[in-house]
């Protein structure tokens, strides 16, 4: 009943939110999503079965002292022969286990065949780089936060971390993997279907670590060309005076210190690229949606949102707000 | 039979108070603050930094710009950190020196003491130091200032780190040394001057 009832619940979950690992979007995930159902079904019946010869036991050894009957002369060899019996089972269990554990992660490791896309991803307290690399240097761009990918097409993405280990988890798409400073591993996925997947760190990194989300958008390959050529042109200079002093407030003020913006002089590598924001679904890493009052909040006190974040708080006047604002819903 | 010893169950006294005292001297034991939000403060010390000694008529002792950030752990890394980011180290190294001055030994073009950093960092400086004012906020430049005075050992030893990956004077030196006086710039005294 319990079992069930655990069971019904876990489907209940996986039914209300994108991020979860009982809905595959993807072969990866789904073997891991297989192995993870065949784990359940066959522990319900061991649990099942080891709880009904117990209770079955208990009854039958009652029923014999209510009887006053004396214990069968063989029933020392019979209990031995039982305790053998369940010994062997569980060994062949575990060894199925075992050898199906071992099968799933062979099919996940080795490259994929095809034409892969390769996606760098880049680790940060607490946010994700994702660069896009190109054979030409104009066909080269960083994003952070949000990972494109075609439908149907397997996507390498190679890790690495700039400042502690971090762990990229899409559940929807593919098992966890670390991202380690220093050295390079790579983790590979693809999406049969088309969706809006949301993952997280996995390996607790400090103070934000619940609030390092990233989502990877799987669309049509037709979709993701076009967002493809879109991400590569540098930001469009402001055209009217309000987006034009946005920019002079960004260009002169602390935001350059870190961000990037490209198409301007703005090229630190410290925070997030922020030449196509207005085109992110989130903001902070997945804390808060992209609206412009989130992102006023965010740019004011971004402290009171991710205590701890490196982003400092901002005092800026309020027209000028208004116009840095205007310009960062401008960045599509 | 021989009756075996009595256990001594007697409690050494002294060594039981002692036991306790340290006990409870642990609950007086505090986490060092770690700001993040900072009401940004630190009113910029304009007209209390000092340059030069000389001042016309009457000395003033002059008034020092208490730094909160001088003496925390958290924030000398937190400037050290900033020292990459906001790449002081493309001129200055870590510490040592290239395109611009080193940081790490006791030659102080611009003065050693607090508001004398800030006000470097925030003002820039002839022949190459960029102004920083305006695009740091003010706490992060006191950050920084923690960070650069520990590279002189001219922070308490405690707040600074006993474990970096980057270059150091020599091993141990952010540990080992006491916190020393700003130093004027100039001649050793002739007490420290090596015998010729």
């Amino acid at each position: 009943m319990l079992a069930a009832a655990t069971l019904l619940a876990l489907v209940a979950c996986g039914h209300a939110v994108e991020q979860s690992a009982l809905h595959p979007a993807g072969p990866q995930a789904r073997k891991v999503s297989d192995l993870w159902w065949f784990a359940l079904i066959v522990s319900t019946v061991v649990y099942v079965v080891t709880i009904g010869a117990l209770l079955w036991a208990a009854w039958r050894a009652r029923r014999r002292e209510h009887a006053g009957a004396p214990l069968p002369p063989d029933s020392e060899r019979r209990m031995t022969r039982a305790v053998a019996a369940g010994v062997g089972a569980t060994v062949a269990l575990l060894l199925v286990f075992f050898v199906y554990d071992l099968s799933v992660g062979r099919t996940l490791s080795p490259p994929p065949g095809g034409d892969p896309l390769t996606i760098n991803v880049i680790g940060h307290q607490w946010w994700w780089e994702v660069q896009y690399p190109d054979t030409t240097p104009h066909g080269r761009f960083t994003t952070a936060n949000e990972i494109h990918v075609p439908v149907g097409r397997p996507v390498v993405l190679l890790l690495t971390s700039t400042d502690v280990i971090h762990s990229i988890w899409v559940p929807n798409l593919a098992g966890k993997k670390d991202l380690i400073p220093g050295y390079t591993q790579s983790v590979w996925f693809q999406a049969d279907t088309a969706g809006v997947y949301r993952g997280q760190c996995a390996e607790f990194c400090g103070h934000q670590h619940a609030k390092m989300a990233l989502v990877v958008v799987a669309e049509p390959p037709a979709e993701f060309q076009r967002w493809l050529a879109q991400s590569r042109q540098p930001a469009l200079p402001p055209t009217d005076s309000v987006t034009r002093r946005g920019q002079e407030v960004f260009l002169t003020g602390p935001c350059v210190m870190c961000h990037a913006i490209d198409g301007t002089p703005a090229g630190s590598n410290v925070g997030p690229n922020l030449t196509h924001l207005a085109s992110r679904r989130t903001l902070g890493a997945g804390t808060l949606p992209n609206t412009r009052g989130h992102l006023a909040g965010w740019i004011v006190d971004p402290q009171r949102v991710k205590p701890g974040v490196w982003m400092p708080p901002n005092q800026l006047a309020p027209r000028d707000l208004e116009a840095l604002l205007t310009y960062l819903q401008s960045l599509k | 039979m021989t009756a075996l010893p009595e256990p001594r169950m007697r409690c050494h006294l002294p060594t039981t108070l002692c036991a306790v005292l340290l006990a409870l001297a642990l609950t007086a034991c505090d986490r060092e603050a770690r700001r993040f939000r900072e009401s940004p403060p630190s009113a910029t010390p304009e007209g209390l930094v000092q340059l030069s000694p000389l001042e016309p008529g009457v000395p003033t002792t002059p008034v020092s710009a208490r730094n909160v950030y001088l003496e925390n752990a958290y924030a000398v890394s937190e400037g050290e950190r900033r020292f990459n980011s906001y790449n002081c180290v493309g001129c200055h190294a870590h510490g040592g020196g290239g395109m611009g001055p080193p940081l790490m030994d006791d030659q102080w073009i611009y003065g050693s003491a607090p508001e004398n950093i800030y006000e470097t960092i925030v003002e820039g400086r002839p022949n190459g130091m960029p102004s920083f004012g305006g695009r740091i906020p003010s706490y992060q430049i006191w950050q920084l200032v923690a960070y650069v005075r520990s590279l002189s050992a001219l922070t308490p030893s405690g707040t600074r780190s006993a474990r970096t990956d980057h270059m150091m004077m020599f091993p141990g030196s952010r540990t080992l040394q006491e916190p020393e006086q700003p130093k004027q710039s100039g001649r050793p005294p002739a007490s420290e001057m090596p015998p010729s």
